[in-house]
């Protein structure tokens, strides 16, 4: 591998952006394909599947030899808004399903580390802990509190940013009010069609935990599914 | 596949920093298993021109295999694939059940 490739893969990987490195086993060749212009490669559909499974492997192309494509993903995040009950279950599940977790609520009695022991939360305004921690497009977003003041700013940062799942908790009343803020915001209808409310899958849940898992589903689906809905 | 979180051992930063010293770099991955692998594909192993890895290709089964076809790599040049069954007591004592296969791609890196 050249320096250079080994150099600009490193800094993708730095900075949360997908590539595949293509390389051919027979000659060494290789080329760094980056997330955004995998549609223009001799592989596209290759490495489209690949950069939803993240899968690294083999390709025996007819008639050449053997290429192996590494794949780099960047680890999946999840965000969540509210330090209420249903996080406390999706914290630990999230992270056994190999996300990385973020915990924002600005009210200092719930965001506390007694009822997130392992968690972190963070107990800041959404804007003040995402500037440090910024959303992008291998980040999900769910909103849990069912505060406006709290929810609001978060999901249009979610939406601008490009998170592959961003889900909101509450009524259909509830979401179509939020819409109309949103709206006011300036987030555009596309954007607002995006949010996954009511949030999770439709499994019946009943509990906090129950509706943990629909969300943790439905956002593991999102993921594995990137960029083929759009 | 690069998925979990951060980790400090990571193979192709440690081998950028090795690069950075000017040490010689050569790099293994795991191409392909077939049966019970310790290791899944795409696996890393950074090797330096003195001999001194880190990183993992079968959990410490091959990797002295590896180490010393890598510094024939940087010799030559030219990348090499291995294959390598995975010895049954490895495959025993890692809780598979025996006989697995890996194949190893090891290159120069610089």
């Amino acid at each position: 591998m050249d320096r250079s490739t080994l150099e600009r893969l490193n800094a993708v990987r730095r900075d949360r952006k997908a590539a595949i490195l293509v390389t051919d086993l027979a000659s060494g060749a290789e080329r760094l394909v980056a997330e955004e212009s995998a549609m223009s490669d001799p592989l596209a559909l290759e490495l489209s599947a690949r950069f939803r499974s993240g899968r690294s492997g083999l390709l025996a192309e007819p008639g050449q030899g053997e290429v192996f494509l590494t794949v780099h993903l960047p680890p999946p995040r999840l965000v969540m808004i509210g330090a209420v009950h249903i996080s406390q279950a999706l914290a630990p599940m999230a992270r056994i399903a190999g996300f990385d977790i973020t915990i924002i609520d600005p009210r200092t009695a719930f965001a506390t580390e007694e009822r997130f022991p392992d968690a972190r939360p963070l107990a800041e305004w959404p804007q003040d802990a995402l500037e440090t921690a910024p959303l992008d497009g291998f980040t999900a977003l769910a909103a849990l509190t069912h505060d406006p003041k709290i929810d609001d700013m978060p999901l249009a940062a979610a939406l601008a940013a490009g998170c592959f799942y961003v889900g909101a908790l509450g009524s259909r009343k509830t979401h179509a009010k939020r819409v109309d803020r949103l709206r006011g915001m300036g987030v555009s209808e596309e954007d607002v069609a995006r949010i996954r409310a009511p949030i999770g899958l439709a499994i019946g849940a009943q509990s906090p935990a129950e509706i943990a898992v629909s969300i943790l589903a439905e956002t593991i689906s999102a993921l594995r599914q990137r960029g083929t809905a759009a | 596949m690069t998925l979990l979180g951060t980790d400090d051992r990571d193979p192709l930063s440690i081998a950028e920093a090795w690069l950075a010293e000017g040490r010689a770099v050569a790099l293994a991955t795991v191409v392909e298993t077939w049966g019970s692998a310790p290791r899944p594909v795409g696996s890393h192993l950074v090797v330096d021109g003195e001999g001194r890895f880190e990183g993992s290709v079968s959990g410490g089964c091959v990797e002295g295999a590896v180490v010393g076809e890598a510094a024939e790599v940087l010799a030559e040049g030219k990348p090499r694939l291995l294959e390598f069954g995975v010895a049954d007591e490895t495959a025993w004592r890692v809780g598979l059940s025996c006989g697995g296969r890996i194949r190893i791609y090891v290159e120069r890196v610089g």
